[in-house]
């Protein structure tokens, strides 16, 4: 027993049998024959780039970190996380001023908030967007998300409901996202939470993520942004209060990659970093919760699987929640990747990749004639929305609308 | 979450278990982690092909006199040909159009050129009733410019084992160009997601171009990742009737099968949890409750009844450690040689002991733990104990039949 465990590595390449399960399952390998594909830019070209460094191939900067390859191996090899690591440790280029703003989703988004009207009109002018398409490399093609005037922490410390008489209370982590662009989210969060009980804290000082700045290679940054969001999470938790957010990608990150990618300890509290619908559900599930929903809201829904989401197995949380809404009609569509994996599909040389590997996602989703499409994933929906032209709302803002909240508080007790 | 029955497991058997389930209005959840071997399969399945090195040429009749211990047995041998039908319908229903018969092989054409036995076949796989009776006088094997995994000489070789003429023939298309552009590029998954719509018009015409005598022709098994529709687009095209050999895998036609299976499963309204473990049975007074997985953690799946269709050492349904063969997930008790050196027969193409290995079963698929029944818990597939499905060729049979037995068995 005891020789196995010390012959697994540390992102356990060796465990690899070659049945090249993976490659039918990589979005970019489909659609682009030029990237090597998963089992040869991880496990494959793992062996000979710890011979030498040099074997390390520029190519693997196509993968997009969707981590569908660790999903499909069956024999549990850890195949994105390889590859994250090879970029990390054997990329020698610098880092470009276009990557580096893109990855500083924290320090552009407090400016832009700042000045929203003027940024917000001129990311959509033409000749601006031509400038940063030759000059800094950002596509033409692709939409930017609008930013919000203020931001969700301004709306916490100012304009929210009082959270103090609640009796439970948990702590979220919005995400740059729903700071700077989508302080609704946030809100449709606060209302949800505040119908089944819970009071909602920030946590002192949140930082990014990490996500984009992992994608970019900025791993030092990454790595304080991380020890920080990590120390307020542990007082949180030292508090009572576990952390919950809305966004998939968010959430992963910090549970997964931390110790995969930025080799940060998070085993004291990553059982208490969650997503929103799985709080939710398990409550809901154990019968400690009830949600009464508004008969007359009516919706055809398709429920969109982001990649991350997919590699938590937490789709089912999600899912469940919203087949609880009696008006709600659920589309099937095909499972597959969107395409754009963060700032992966802002960079022009990776558009045409992005929209082809999203390509059948949006047929059907344009194919099945529903309402809007839900998904936990941000970067997801601002995708769909640009190339299928359907509406993408966040589960838990869709709980929220269709939610009787007074019916809700009084099946609850509030 | 609480479900009728929890099926742990995603391959051909967990499959067909859980859609026999489903369509009888369970609610059930797969839970697999990754993808299956299915994604190896040929596309034929075979019942019972040998006993004891001999050829088998009436695979019911065989059946009858396997051992009281063979899963084949303990679904008793007047249920093997309803069961086969059953089992038939649901790869069917599921969009795999499937032909053959319990009563008599069906004979496949391998990657190397051998005549296998098969209870069914993909309809469009090259197969004949008997190579002695095949109806084909001459065949045109053609292949894709650049492809590896395809060896027309040994199918030449095969070919005339049963009289039939043979001649090679390469095509260039240039949709596939793209592809060789990398040295691994030219693989049968990724040139399956080429070869539909324009691309198997321009294949029809290449096709066309070929002037032969040859009344059949026979491509890789490249074409139809999700359905047989660019197969029957391309039948439609051309005057000659178009049959596909498997290739060495990734199989095309394994990869549909499992698509297919899944999507029919989800679309009865299963659960389907892929890339998720199971790593924790919650038993009470000899039965199983609840179990919990890697992803939903503390999150309990409940269900009234469970099936083990976590396969044999390929899949780490079993695993072989210095001083035991285990069953992973719950420590089921395992059939096994008592010492480690009897597991192997040193001659690497006798039948070797460990294949026989595999949990211990009641005569209703019911496993056991720790000496006990477990009375809701049960195994189908390759991790059942007592075939050597690889010098049988049993496995494709065994994972089907035992799936429909065990889901009859929960109906009842």
């Amino acid at each position: 027993m005891e020789y196995q465990v010390k012959n697994i590595s540390r992102d356990n390449f060796e465990q690899c049998i070659k049945c090249t399960i993976c490659t039918v399952y990589c979005p970019v390998l489909s659609v682009n024959p030029l990237y090597p594909g998963p089992k040869q830019a991880g496990p494959d070209g793992e062996r000979y780039r710890l011979k030498a460094p040099e074997f390390y191939d520029k190519a693997l900067k196509m993968c997009l970190n969707c981590k569908r390859c660790e999903v499909a191996c069956p024999s549990g090899v850890r195949i994105g996380d390889i590859i994250q690591n090879a970029r990390i440790r054997y990329d020698r280029h610098p880092v470009s001023l276009r990557d580096r703003m893109l990855a500083s989703t924290d320090e552009m988004g407090a400016v832009a908030t700042k000045i929203a009207p003027v940024v917000n009109t001129m990311l959509r002018l033409g000749p601006v967007k031509t400038l940063m398409h030759h000059i800094v490399g950002i596509d033409s093609r692709r939409t930017f998300p609008a930013y919000a005037s203020q931001t969700f922490e301004h709306w916490m410390n100012s304009g929210a409901p009082d959270q103090n008489p609640f009796r439970r209370q948990v702590s979220y982590f919005h995400g740059c996202y729903v700071n700077y662009n989508n302080p609704a989210l946030g809100r449709d969060f606060v209302t949800l939470m505040n119908a089944i009980g819970y009071g909602v804290r920030l946590l002192e000082h949140e930082r990014c993520c990490g996500v984009a700045k992992i994608a970019n290679r900025l791993i030092g940054q990454a790595r304080r942004d991380a020890e920080k969001n990590l120390h307020a999470i542990r007082n949180s938790v030292a508090d009572g209060r576990i952390v919950l957010g809305t966004s998939s990608t968010c959430i992963f990150t910090m549970r997964d990659e931390y110790p995969h990618i930025l080799h940060l300890d998070n085993h004291d509290v990553r059982d208490s970093i969650l997503l929103a619908t799985r709080f939710i559900h398990q409550l809901v599930d154990a019968g400690n919760v009830r949600l009464v929903f508004r008969r007359e809201w009516k919706k055809r829904v398709a429920y969109h699987v982001p990649c991350h989401m997919q590699r938590m197995g937490w789709a089912v949380h999600s899912l469940e929640l919203l087949k609880m809404i009696p008006g709600l009609e659920l589309i099937p569509i095909e499972p597959g990747c969107c395409g754009i994996s963060g700032t992966y599909g802002f960079k022009k040389e990776n558009y045409a990749t992005s929209q082809a590997v999203g390509a059948e996602l949006f047929d059907s989703i344009r194919g099945a004639g529903v309402d809007i499409v839900a998904s936990d994933c941000e970067t997801c929906k601002w995708q769909i929305e640009m190339s299928a032209g359907v509406p993408v709302e966040n589960p838990v803002s869709i709980l929220a609308s269709a939610l009787d909240i007074d019916a809700t508080r009084r099946a609850n007790d509030i | 979450m609480k479900y009728d029955s929890i099926i742990i497991g995603g391959g051909l058997s967990g499959l067909t278990a859980g859609i026999r389930l489903v369509s009888a209005g369970k609610k059930v959840a797969i839970i697999t982690s990754g993808q299956s071997a299915l994604h190896f399969s040929s596309g034929s399945m075979s019942l019972l092909n040998r006993i004891d090195g001999r050829q088998v040429c009436d695979p019911l009749q065989a059946i009858a006199t396997l051992p009281p211990s063979h899963p084949y047995q303990k679904i008793g041998v007047g249920n093997i040909h309803d069961f086969a039908a059953e089992a038939t319908m649901i790869l069917r229903r599921a969009g795999l159009d499937v032909e053959g018969s319990p009563e008599a092989h069906r004979y496949c054409l391998t990657p190397f050129g051998v005549w296998q036995p098969a209870w069914l076949t993909v309809k469009d796989i090259a197969s004949c009733s008997h190579p002695s009776r095949c109806t084909w006088r001459k065949a045109a094997i053609v292949n894709f410019k650049g492809y590896l995994d395809f060896h027309p000489g040994y199918l030449a070789d095969g070919l005339a084992t049963a009289g039939i003429a043979s001649e090679s023939y390469e095509i260039e298309l240039p949709q596939l160009a793209a592809l060789r552009k990398s040295c691994s590029g030219m693989r049968a998954a990724s040139m399956a997601r080429i070869l539909e719509g324009k691309a198997v018009s321009d294949l029809a015409q290449a096709i066309r171009k070929i002037k032969s005598d040859a009344d059949v022709l026979l491509l890789p098994a490249v074409v139809g990742l999700r359905s047989d529709a660019p197969a029957n687009l391309l039948a439609s095209l051309v005057d000659i009737t178009v049959r596909y050999v498997p290739v060495i895998p990734m199989s095309v036609t394994g990869v549909r099968a499992e698509f297919l299976m899944r999507r029919r499963f989800e679309s009865l309204g299963g659960a389907y949890f892929l890339g998720d473990s199971v790593n924790k049975g919650n038993f009470e007074n000899n039965r199983l409750i609840s179990v919990n997985t890697v992803n939903l953690g503390e999150t309990p799946l409940r269900a009234d009844e469970f099936l083990i269709a976590t396969g044999s050492f390929f899949s780490q349904g079993l695993v072989a450690k210095p001083d035991a063969v285990i069953e992973p997930v719950f420590g089921l008790d395992v059939v096994q040689s008592e010492k480690r050196t009897s597991r192997c027969d040193i001659d690497f193409f006798a039948p070797q002991p460990y294949m026989r290995f595999g949990v211990v079963t009641d005569s209703r698929f019911r496993v056991s733990r720790n000496g006990s029944v477990v009375t809701n818990l049960r195994a189908v597939g390759s991790i059942l104990s007592g075939a050597d499905s690889l010098n049988e060729g049993s496995g494709a049979g065994i994972a089907l039949l035992t799936a429909v037995a065990a889901a009859r068995q929960i109906l009842q």
